[in-house]
């Protein structure tokens, strides 16, 4: 299997097979972040540019820090400070830092479509670090690390993705990810936010959380995203906590080996209860270090993207 | 020895003869298909024999040595070898599994490689480090490999042992303990199949 994708825009348009490249490749990138000297020159001499037009935190300095761990050197880029607000567009914002020879661009954006637009009017790689509602590949494939490293595979495993699916990129590119690779999702939370028009992805509707969390072997919690609301889809938190929220005596409903993921930031006491959050069934803090490994992985595949596939040899 | 003179013939006396399209492809693909034998199971057991008695006999800080096998051919010859050397002196020589895909010399001009885990579980500082792989070529993966070794501490020393060595070197490098050399054309292969990966043992040239 070779990757030869100069961009990744989605995990819609992934094989199974580049998924699971993308994960052995991350398996090998992890490792070096557990080594005394956690730097590798595989980007050497490129540029990179977080290309973030919506904030973010988390995954601009995953995607930093995965940049800086290949050598590679890094540009941030935000819309608060940037000639965006002074009325240019996303293209002539994009085609002024390529003008700079920027090798690679991770964009995130408000619309969704926007990475799949600047990877048609760039010749820089593009990597989608989430695109309004549409896609968040790189956490979905950190989530598909995270469980095969837990359970050493996906298919056949039964994933419950719960909370807010309708503004979700990560629960799309997730749903994606995971029925490609053979396991069974469930989805779970208020109906207003569960559109049954989700079971033509390939999943099961559940709007009873017991039935949801019962029989699950992962169960990857949402937050709800107030920001991407646009009125309210359900009375109130308090309420969304009494019947979605994950806590001790919903736990006690789950099978013994659960496995309990959240994407982040979470909201203690809404989404998922504190003691649940810290118990040892939460990988919520491996999923960070594992979206680092991820992220090497897949600047270092979009790099060699499109490239000659022959070894030039021993 | 039956690949040395053959693979040079191969190409050379279709292109020559023969100028038609048709008769080109015909070249190739009977051609492509033949392998010469170069070692056979029970050579490659001797041929490692040998290379851990030259080990022995060159290693005077024997208590230093650790052997780093190149992923993935190199890693089970390495795993042969500690087990050879280990027998000898009733002692444990560690190995380690190093890829030196994110330290080639190519990578953006060329898809990225398969990378698989390095994992060297013991500090290589002050070591005498044998270095194992299965072919030497150009030379590019070995300096690879001592750009990362170099990210895991200072050895004493690094030598190098590969089962063939083919020629047609690009850097300055030299193998210190040779299985087998061959004579190849640059663009023929070396195909080494080892019974770890479940293929029936055997080392064989494929003329281009």
């Amino acid at each position: 299997m070779i990757w030869n994708r100069k961009h990744l825009l989605d995990i819609e348009s992934l094989s199974p097979e580049e998924i699971t490249l993308v994960l052995d490749t991350a398996r090998a990138f992890k490792a070096v972040g557990e080594r005394a000297i956690k730097k590798v020159p595989a980007l050497r001499g490129k540029t990179v540019i977080n290309l973030f037009v919506e904030p973010s935190t988390r995954t601009r300095i995953s995607f930093e820090l995965a940049a800086t761990r290949l050598t590679a050197d890094i540009v941030n880029f935000s819309a608060e400070i940037s000639s965006l607000r002074k009325g240019e567009t996303l293209k002539d914002t994009a085609r002024n830092l390529e003008a700079l020879n920027a090798d690679i661009i991770i964009i995130r954006h408000s619309a969704a479509g926007a990475p799949q637009f600047l990877s048609r009017v760039l010749n820089a790689c593009v990597v989608n670090a989430g695109d309004g509602a549409h896609e968040h590949p790189t956490q979905a494939l950190l989530d598909a690390f995270t469980i095969r490293e837990k359970r050493g595979k996906l298919d056949g495993l039964n994933v419950t993705i719960l909370g807010d699916i309708l503004y979700s990129r990560v629960a799309r590119s997730n749903i994606w990810a995971l029925t490609k690779l053979g396991a069974n999702v469930t989805l779970c939370g208020p109906p207003t936010l569960v559109p049954k028009v989700f079971e033509q992805m390939g999943c099961r509707v559940v709007y009873d959380v017991n039935e949801a969390i019962e029989g699950a072997d992962i169960i990857n919690l949402l937050r709800i995203q107030h920001e991407r609301q646009r009125k309210s889809m359900f009375p109130s938190l308090g309420e969304y906590t009494a019947l979605f929220g994950l806590n001790k005596e919903r736990m006690a409903r789950t099978k013994p080996d659960v496995i309990i993921m959240h994407p982040g930031p979470i909201n203690r006491g809404v989404e998922i209860d504190s003691d649940v959050a810290d118990c040892s069934r939460s990988v919520i803090l491996e999923q960070v270090t594992n979206g680092l490994a991820v992220r090497m992985a897949v600047l270092f595949l979009v790099n060699g993207g499109k490239g000659p596939h022959e070894i030039s040899g021993n | 020895m039956g690949g040395e003179a053959q693979p040079q013939q191969c190409g050379g006396l279709f292109a020559s003869v023969f100028n038609s399209k048709h008769v080109q492809d015909f070249s190739v693909s009977t051609l492509t298909s033949q392998n010469t034998p170069v070692l056979n199971a029970d050579e490659i057991q001797e041929v490692l024999q040998r290379l851990a008695g030259e080990i022995i006999h060159n290693k005077v800080n024997f208590d230093q040595l650790v052997l780093v096998g190149i992923q993935r051919g190199g890693v089970h010859l390495a795993e042969r070898l500690s087990r050879i050397l280990s027998e000898k002196f009733s002692r444990q020589i560690p190995v380690g599994r190093l890829d030196v895909n994110m330290y080639r010399d190519d990578l953006g001009q060329r898809a990225a490689p398969p990378v698989h885990p390095t994992s060297i579980p013991f500090d290589i500082t002050g070591k005498a480090v044998v270095l194992v792989d299965d072919v030497l070529f150009k030379g590019r993966t070995v300096r690879a490999a001592m750009d990362a070794l170099n990210d895991f501490g200072r050895p004493r020393c690094i030598e190098l042992a590969v089962l063939i060595d083919r020629g047609h070197r690009e850097l300055p490098i030299r193998a210190d303990f040779v299985g087998k050399s061959v004579t190849t054309g640059p663009c023929d292969k070396v195909d080494v199949r080892l019974r770890e990966d479940g293929d029936a043992e055997g080392v064989y040239l494929v003329c281009a």
